[in-house]
């Protein structure tokens, strides 16, 4: 079979080429503007740099805060990404196995803001975060995703997958319901974890209209509302922004590049974007 | 231990365990929406406490020309955006089923645009489609067409936002289709095989009912999700020109934000909901089989 094809290659590939070409271009041409000059950045029709300007990426890490900006959004990221992890792994284990009173009507109404639309909550959210003073602070953004309904029922889906033998044989032993869960089920769920975290590191890597409405101070900016005010100042430098925008994508590319069966299983789990 | 204390002793437990993620989940995702609703009636800048003022935002909702024009664009949206995903998905999908040589390289050129942020993408778009020295307009010269304005042209502007949160979710559709095309039972292609179908009958006749469940799920979603449009326009158009681009999530950021008008930005909210919901409710009816992809 592998013969006979490597003899007659596929007919497909006059269309997936292309079409491959075209999902990657707007990527591709980024790094090229990226490493451009000025000039060579905005001349028509656009081409091939002739050099590599390495200094675009020293300009946008020296004339914006662009290192302060990844930086809260790696804080961000990774607090939310330990807070699912733990808080989602607890909630999910007690509404998957624990029969305690009101856990079915607190399971639903954890499901039911599944549906809303994050408009509808951002308005409030952002009073109460005023009142709690946490407005313009890091604490803004991590506060509401630090445990999140679709974790839950992730980590609930996959505990009631888990047989019951296992937990009971640990209690028998003596085992605290805590140590039982942390000693002996969630090394099982390892893939569903990692799923979870890198599930919670894009969403909140990329978030964009709650960090738009709940800072303002470029200091605390995260690297997507960074790069928005910096895309609204510098225009004409498009190079810098450029480099700016490749440096703000590493980390997801990383992400996804290493963890791509984790990834393809959280789209296919939640619907990201 | 009695069985009554070892009630006790799990109920204790349960919440134990349950309450830091419940408690912020309700505190955070279940009380704002009571709450939107409250603001909703009240005329409020956010800041200060708000005035009851009835139903005046949903008076002033049905009155507003502004309103129904970004109602309108975004149905224009939705009505674009989701039948030319779904479209563009499926065959690209069937194709990435086959064993053909580099499909994985195919597989990761769809699915990268799903990890960039919409600011990258956004970013990304203005350079490409800049009507100086853009890509686009490049290659559209190149062949002796004239050049576009794109962003900047008031009857184009929409279209390109258009194509470019395509560009943004086809991947997502990819995947999803992939998974549902992985799941069609292999005997049962041979079996339509054998009965001397070809392959382009097994797909419509075998292939494609089969995968309905996915075309269900990926309605929903890329509709609940293009409802709520925002991102991309604000990266790129910022509403305009001439309020192209201004859809119903923008024009509620704008009457929040800019016009700080909090108590009908909140009822556009309100509106925005309801039509999710209902939305949503039909396809569930129509589509039962839906919850299978969202539980995976």
């Amino acid at each position: 079979m592998s013969t006979a094809r490597a003899r007659r290659p596929s007919a497909l590939h006059l269309v997936l080429l292309p079409l491959s070409a075209v999902m990657v271009t707007p990527l591709a041409w980024m790094l090229l503007v990226s490493v451009s000059t000025q000039a060579e950045s905005r001349r028509f029709p656009p081409g091939l740099p002739a050099g590599i300007e390495w200094e675009n990426y020293v300009a946008a890490l020296r004339d914006a805060p662009l290192g302060s900006w990844l930086f809260n959004s790696f804080v961000v990221s990774v607090v939310c990404v330990a807070g699912n992890l733990l808080l989602c792994s607890l909630a999910g284990y007690a509404f998957a196995r624990i029969r305690f009173i009101g856990s079915r009507l607190a399971f639903f109404l954890v499901l039911a803001t599944l549906m809303v639309p994050f408009q509808i909550v951002m308005l409030p959210l952002l009073i109460m975060m005023r009142s709690l003073g946490l407005v313009d602070t890091l604490g803004a953004l991590i506060a509401p995703n630090l445990a999140t309904a679709f974790g839950v029922f992730l980590m609930r889906q996959f505990f009631t997958t888990l047989p019951r033998e296992l937990e009971e044989a640990a209690r028998i032993d003596g085992a605290s319901r805590l140590r039982t869960l942390f000693g002996v089920l969630l090394p099982l769920m390892r893939p569903t974890l990692a799923t979870l975290a890198v599930l919670t590191f894009l969403q909140t890597w990329n978030d964009f209209l709650w960090p738009l409405i709940a800072v303002q101070s470029p200091g605390v900016m995260t690297v997507q509302i960074g790069l928005q005010s910096f895309q609204g100042a510098h225009t004409t430098n498009w190079p810098k922004l450029m480099a700016g925008t490749v440096l703000s994508q590493l980390p997801v590319l990383l992400v996804f590049f290493f963890a791509q069966r984790f990834f393809v299983r959280s789209v296919a789990a939640a619907g990201i974007k | 231990m009695t069985p009554d204390r070892r009630k006790l002793a799990d109920h204790a437990a349960g919440w134990g365990f349950a309450a830091p993620a419940v408690i912020l989940i309700g505190a955070f995702g279940l009380v704002p929406v009571v709450w939107s609703f409250a603001l909703s009636f009240q005329r409020t800048d956010l800041t200060s406490p708000g005035t009851f003022i009835g139903g005046d935002n949903y008076a002033k909702l049905v009155a507003d020309p502004l309103f129904w024009d970004a109602a309108e664009r975004t149905l224009v949206y939705v009505a674009l955006f989701v039948p030319i995903t779904l479209v563009l998905a499926l065959p690209v999908a069937v194709m990435l089923n086959q064993k053909i040589r580099g499909v994985v390289l195919y597989r990761l050129a769809v699915s990268v645009p799903l990890v960039t942020s919409t600011v990258a993408t956004g970013i990304m778009f203005n350079w490409l489609a800049n009507p100086q020295f853009g890509l686009v307009n490049a290659a559209l010269d190149a062949v002796g067409l004239p050049k576009q304005g794109f962003f900047t042209d008031p009857g184009q502007a929409l279209y390109v936002v258009v194509a470019m949160t395509v560009w943004g979710w086809l991947g997502f559709a990819v995947i999803i289709y992939l998974a549902a095309l992985q799941n069609v039972p292999k005997d049962l292609l041979e079996a339509s095989a054998l009965d001397g179908c070809g392959r382009v009958r097994s797909f419509w006749h075998v292939e494609l009912p089969l995968v309905a469940p996915a075309t269900g799920f990926l309605v929903v979603w890329l509709t609940i999700n293009g409802l709520q449009l925002f991102d991309a326009v604000y990266v790129t158009t910022k509403g305009g020109p001439l309020r192209a681009t201004t859809v119903l999530v923008y024009h509620l950021y704008n009457e929040a934000f800019v016009s700080f008008d909090g108590g009908y930005a909140a009822a556009i909210g309100c509106a925005v909901f309801l039509v999710i919901g209902v939305f949503t409710l039909v396809q569930l009816r129509f589509n039962r089989r839906t919850s299978i992809y969202e539980a995976r």
